[in-house]
């Protein structure tokens, strides 16, 4: 009798490994399926990148290129200004990250550390502003910046920056300093610190986790915007890399395939390696803003 | 530190030292806020008004602006089939791609939130495609759309399949940019796994007890506690799919036959192609009604199935 109980514990136990294991199989399976769907265009993008023009539209789908063509990159480099559109970039990301971080971190410490009249609804208008489709401000910011003899020059994607244009980046930082203990401030202030004083030496020392975050996430959004690219900038001098990559298809519709990959190759480069070494920032700007529910 | 204080500024010298602190303080706020305040004034405040004026007007950038009052909304309305169309097709493309890929990013995060081996390689796999985004991908989907060497093609033909025309057929347009619009449903993944981390374990261990399989447990633990985050990536996502542009432009370039002819992408030909930027003005703002109607619409019914601890509705 013991005998037999020991004996269907045991099957039983068996039983929920085996279906565990199963189990695991699956997720297992779903997961590198998923996986390989998601690689496919990453490496098909780079396989055609590596063809001669007359194995691009070899058919089957050839997936190693013979030859190699090393050359489509510096040829894609090459047959368009792309060196000035990578330092046009650097330029507009880098001065319009350092703006908005900087104004950002600023109106972030006013609301989130001063009390001053009018600033709770001010808090709510700015996160409508959040809310406000880009789309209704476009036609006139535009006109002011024609007015302004702006077009064609870089101040349109750089200047609202310094004005914390994009109010995301304002709240991020809100959010992340109202967890620093507010007795350090309290502490400073009766040693004599103005609170513009509290702002540099406290505050923004502790914050460079998440002026990180912000600054990773606004360079990866300015890198690759490009509706504002197209409407401001008309000559191919000025072109960022996001609106030179359109040349590759206006122009030779169905011809260059390879160096077109090649070039969305150079476009993509700067997002992965900053994705892999700065992916604790991305998941911790999830964790501060708090939309994790 | 309140002691403190009181201390340092006893009897009289109390009330003062107070007042001017209090005054001091709100003139570093108003001071420190001011960028952002005059940037609201600069950049959103006044092209609001003024986009609002404009949309009351027809103007070519060349003449002054001529008032026509409601013109431009009525011929929208009424007399315009590219927008009802634009209208139609960014509809289309905001509730059956968002609910797709809404869905999608639960599930990887649920089979991400297991305790498996290479966690940390998977989620850098399905959430790459997201940090591209925009321009890269159209660029590469166009290729792979392609009807006669595109690699999906390609693949059908070796299994003896022949493919549509993806971005040349005007009735497979749109499901070739859901399709692709999947293929980045790691963006709202990352966002679900901080809030599975977020769900009492107890719950689970309730469950077990009770004998329930994972996929009740899916259906009645994960899910109803996942309702807020649904919630909101839903929202965001469907406000962000009204508002597509680079997929279109780049792609298709609203074609065949307007069969991808985006809300956005006719704003943009009406005010940087036909320079009617009072017309384009009045789209925007119908733009802006929709995408605020809808959000509405979607905030309301959340009473409904939204399901927040601690409140009674959620029972």
């Amino acid at each position: 009798m013991a005998q037999n109980v020991a004996k269907l514990t045991s099957v039983k136990i068996e039983d929920v490994r085996v279906t565990e294991r199963i189990k695991r199989g699956l997720i297992y399976a779903v997961l590198i399926f998923g996986a390989l769907i998601v690689f496919i265009p990453f490496a098909w993008t780079l396989s055609t990148a590596l063809k001669a023009q007359d194995d691009v539209f070899a058919f089957p789908p050839q997936w190693i290129p013979d030859p190699i063509v090393w050359s489509n990159f510096s040829e894609a480099v090459t047959t368009r200004p792309f060196g000035r559109w990578f330092l046009n970039t650097l330029f507009v990301v880098g001065v319009s990250t350092f703006g908005t971080v900087v104004s950002a971190s600023i109106v972030a410490f006013a609301f989130a550390r001063l009390r001053w009249p009018g600033r709770n609804v001010l808090f709510l208008i700015l996160l409508a502003t959040m809310m406000l489709p880009e789309q209704v401000t476009l036609i006139p910011t535009f006109i002011l910046f024609r007015e302004l003899g702006w077009l064609n020059t870089f101040l349109p994607l750089i200047v609202p920056g310094f004005f914390a244009r994009n109010a995301f980046y304002v709240f991020l930082l809100r959010q992340f300093y109202m967890t620093i203990p507010f007795d350090l401030d309290e502490a400073a202030r009766i040693d004599g610190a103005s609170h513009f004083q509290i702002y540099l030496y406290i505050i923004l020392p502790m914050s460079k986790p998440a002026l990180a975050i912000a600054a990773i996430m606004f360079a990866q959004f300015k890198w690759k915007e490009f509706l504002a690219p197209l409407i401001y900038l008309n000559n191919s001098d000025m072109f960022t890399v996001s609106l030179g990559l359109r040349t590759f298809i206006g122009e030779t519709w169905g011809t260059e395939w390879n160096l077109m990959m090649a070039a969305n190759i150079i476009f993509m480069i700067p997002l992965i390696l900053v994705f892999f070494f700065a992916q604790k920032y991305f998941i911790q700007g999830v964790v501060i803003t708090g939309v994790k529910g | 530190m309140n002691s403190a204080r009181s201390v340092m500024s006893p009897g009289r010298y109390f009330g003062k030292y107070f007042a001017s602190n209090r005054r001091g303080e709100a003139v570093a706020g108003i001071l420190m806020a001011s960028p952002w305040i005059i940037g609201f004034l600069i950049f959103v405040l006044g092209p609001m008004i003024a986009s609002l004026y404009l949309s009351f007007t027809r103007w070519d950038l060349f003449t002054a602006p001529k008032w026509v009052g409601l013109d431009n909304y009525t011929n929208l309305l009424f007399d315009d089939a590219s927008f009802i169309q634009s209208l139609k097709v960014t509809t289309i493309y905001a509730f059956i791609g968002v609910p797709l890929q809404v869905s999608l990013g639960l599930v990887l995060a649920t089979l991400l939130n297991q305790k498996i081996r290479f966690l940390g390689f998977f989620r850098t796999v399905y959430y790459l495609p997201s940090v591209i985004g925009g321009i890269a991908v159209a660029v590469m989907f166009r290729w792979i759309f392609g009807s006669q060497f595109g690699l999906i093609n390609g693949f059908l033909s070796s299994i003896g399949v022949q493919g549509p025309s993806w971005l040349g057929d005007p009735n497979w347009v749109l499901p070739s940019f859901i399709l692709m619009s999947l293929w980045g449903a790691g963006s709202s993944m990352l966002i679900y796994l901080g809030a599975l981390q977020g769900i009492p374990t107890d719950l689970y261990e309730a469950a077990d007890v009770d004998g329930a399989g994972s996929f009740v447990k899916f259906m009645r633990i994960t899910i109803p506690m996942m309702t807020p985050v649904i919630f909101f990536n839903m929202v965001m996502g469907i406000i962000a799919g009204l508002q597509e542009f680079v997929i279109p432009f780049i792609m298709t370039g609203g074609g065949p036959a307007d069969s991808s002819l985006f809300l956005v992408l006719y704003l943009y030909r009406n005010a940087f192609e036909f320079f009617k930027m009072g017309y384009a003005s009045a789209l925007a703002w119908l733009l802006f009604i929709y995408i605020m109607v809808l959000t509405g619409l979607v905030l309301r019914s959340s009473s409904m199935w939204v399901y927040y601890e601690g409140s009674m509705k959620g029972r």
